[in-house]
């Protein structure tokens, strides 16, 4: 139950970070940076101003979406012809500057995010689980049905797909790239958030909490196979799964081996993901 | 460059524990010489072959380790744990090579950063070895018969030597037939491969190559500061590598070497200045800047100049 939670969230990040990988061709080692940031709203938003949950897991999403807005304009766009090393250090960049501009602003002591949820646990048959674990996995499984809804029924989404798959032929049927580019990374920026704002008061928030993030949502990118929704979301589920189970019955200091442990093995055994059905062109 | 021009660099850099006055240079130059080995080690797969490895500081890890254990715990000297150092990261740099390098680009890059992962997970868990978290102190330092290299100018000349064998290996290697299938799989590896250079075989060899450098760099490491601990996995070494590699100019001789200079100086000036998370925070803006200023770097963006004032 504990893996499902945290995979709901490990999902949301590796949906955010495989569009913009698969769309955008941007190695994102910033995104675990927009989970802290995520996580540091919820903070202000909860801790300081004394919001409801809901608003300020919608306060992270929108200052993740600003954020990734104003980055992808800025650096992003000016690079867009340049290679995919050269993006690749702009992000390490990205990150190292976040990070520090976070340690900055808020200390290197971890914050406990507040929340309103009573700490006696729900017993349900042969499970228990706090109430605040139940309400993360249901937030979290709504905003990754919302992501399909942008996906597969908006306007936004078509076109987004439609980049995808080819971006010459989309440009030349009208979509404007550079604008789905921007939002591309603006929505996953936000999921990242969201993300952050969704597991902060589960643990702490401190600044470096997204560099562990950042390597969860990559082992599930690679999980799933790069630009594959589906498969990041069951990716996401089952590397959570596999953590908990991980560090009950092996040792719980190699809990964070296992994502990695994952990665290599997929990459090698597997290299389009584990359920892809052919190989996929990113 | 003229002779003269040639000589007076290595004479500075011969005599520079005489007049460099203050232990603390001294300590920054050996740092930066330490460095230095990682940079040319990083820039054979970044800047040669064009694979970028996220996971160097692993390497730089398991030869430090390697010579810290094998010298505490066996008490062997120094000049045999070293060649032990480095043949192990060299093993190690093969065992990736062979696995990873059927994968390209941010696929390598994972496969590099997760092996990082790993090592260092296992250096904090497995306490009967590694002594965890605690790490290893009072690692011995060299010795050359009766003779302690402990004081820093005499390490000095020991990293110094270091590091000029380093720097000939890359530059005997880089003008050599497999420096030339490097580049071309660099450029285009379909049509290299199409003219008969064997992919696997080179990019294993660069790997390996580049792996038992920075294990050399670790072994060095451990043997100056005297102390190991799984700080010496930190993402933010193999980070400050690329770094250096990228602004020096890589798939340059000089590059990494000029920038292990400047980015080992540059943060202990900053230190003098601001507090530590400020210097990090001016090192990352530091980088996007050079990104879109000096995309190729320090050393060919000279190069460039002087071929352009001097037609």
């Amino acid at each position: 139950m504990n893996g499902l939670v945290l995979g709901g969230t490990y999902a949301l990040l590796g949906i955010g970070l495989t569009l913009i990988f698969g769309l955008m061709n941007v190695v994102n080692f910033a995104h675990g940076e927009f989970y802290t940031l995520g996580a540091y709203a919820a903070f202000a938003t909860l801790g300081l101003a004394g919001a409801h949950f809901v608003a300020a897991v919608l306060a992270a999403i929108a200052c993740g979406v600003a954020l990734g807005a104003v980055c992808e304009l800025t650096l992003l766009r000016p690079l867009r012809a340049e290679s995919i090393d050269t993006t690749m250090l702009v992000m390490i960049g990205v990150w190292i500057t976040m990070q520090n501009g976070e340690l900055l602003l808020w200390g290197g002591v971890a914050k406990s995010i507040p929340h309103p949820f009573p700490t006696a646990p729900l017993v349900l048959g042969p499970v228990s689980i706090a109430p605040l674990r139940v309400f993360v996995l249901a937030l979290a499984a709504g905003l990754i049905v919302a992501s399909y809804l942008l996906i597969h029924k908006t306007q936004l989404g078509m076109a987004m797909r439609a980049t995808f798959q080819d971006r010459d032929t989309a440009a030349l049927m009208g979509v404007r790239i550079g604008r789905i580019h921007t939002a591309t990374f603006a929505f996953g920026s936000g999921l990242a958030a969201a993300a952050g704002a969704l597991l902060g008061p589960v643990f702490l928030a401190y600044p470096s909490m997204g560099d562990l993030a950042a390597l969860k949502a990559f082992s599930v990118v690679i999980l799933g196979g790069l630009g594959n929704l589906p498969g990041a979301t069951l990716g996401g589920l089952l590397l959570g799964v596999a953590e908990e189970l991980g560090a009950g019955y092996v040792s719980s200091g190699y809990r964070d081996a296992v994502g990695f442990v994952i990665i290599i093995l997929v990459l090698l055994l597997r290299p389009a993901g584990l359920f892809s059905k052919q190989e996929r062109i990113g | 460059m003229t002779r003269a021009g040639r000589f007076v660099p290595v004479l500075l850099a011969l005599t520079l524990p005489l007049w460099l006055g203050s232990p603390y240079f001294l300590h920054v130059v050996i740092m930066a010489g330490i460095f230095g080995i990682l940079a040319l080690s990083l820039n054979l797969l970044l800047g040669y072959t064009g694979q970028l490895s996220l996971g160097h500081a692993a390497f730089f890890g398991i030869g430090a380790y390697t010579s810290a254990l094998l010298t505490l715990r066996l008490e062997w000297s120094f000049w045999l744990a070293l060649p032990c150092a480095v043949a192990a990261s060299g093993l190690a740099g093969w065992l990736i090579g062979r696995l990873a390098l059927k994968l390209r680009g941010a696929y390598f890059v994972l496969v590099t950063i997760s092996f990082a992962g790993v090592i260092a997970l296992v250096s904090v868990n497995w306490m009967d070895v590694t002594n965890g978290p605690l790490g290893l102190p009072g690692v011995p330092a060299p010795a050359l018969g009766p003779w302690s290299l402990r004081a820093k100018s005499v390490y000095y000349y020991l990293v110094l030597v270091a590091v000029l064998i380093a720097y000939l290996v890359c530059r005997r290697l880089v003008a050599s037939r497999i420096g030339r299938a490097f580049v071309a799989l660099r450029e285009n590896e379909a049509l290299a491969e199409s003219v008969g250079v064997d992919v696997t075989h080179y990019l294993v060899l660069a790997a390996v190559v580049s792996a038992a450098m920075a294990g050399m760099a670790g072994s060095l490491y451990a043997h100056y500061t005297r102390f190991v601990s799984p700080e010496v996995f930190l993402f933010s070494y193999t980070v400050t590598m690329v770094i250096m590699v990228v602004a020096g100019g890589k798939g340059t001789l000089a590059g990494p070497l000029v920038g292990a200079l400047i980015f080992t100086a540059l943060p202990e000036a900053l230190r003098a200045v601001t507090s530590w998370q400020w210097q990090m925070l001016a090192y990352g803006v530091l980088l996007v800047l050079l990104v879109f200023f000096l995309p190729r770097g320090i050393v060919p963006a000279l190069a460039a100049w002087r071929a352009w004032k001097a037609p």
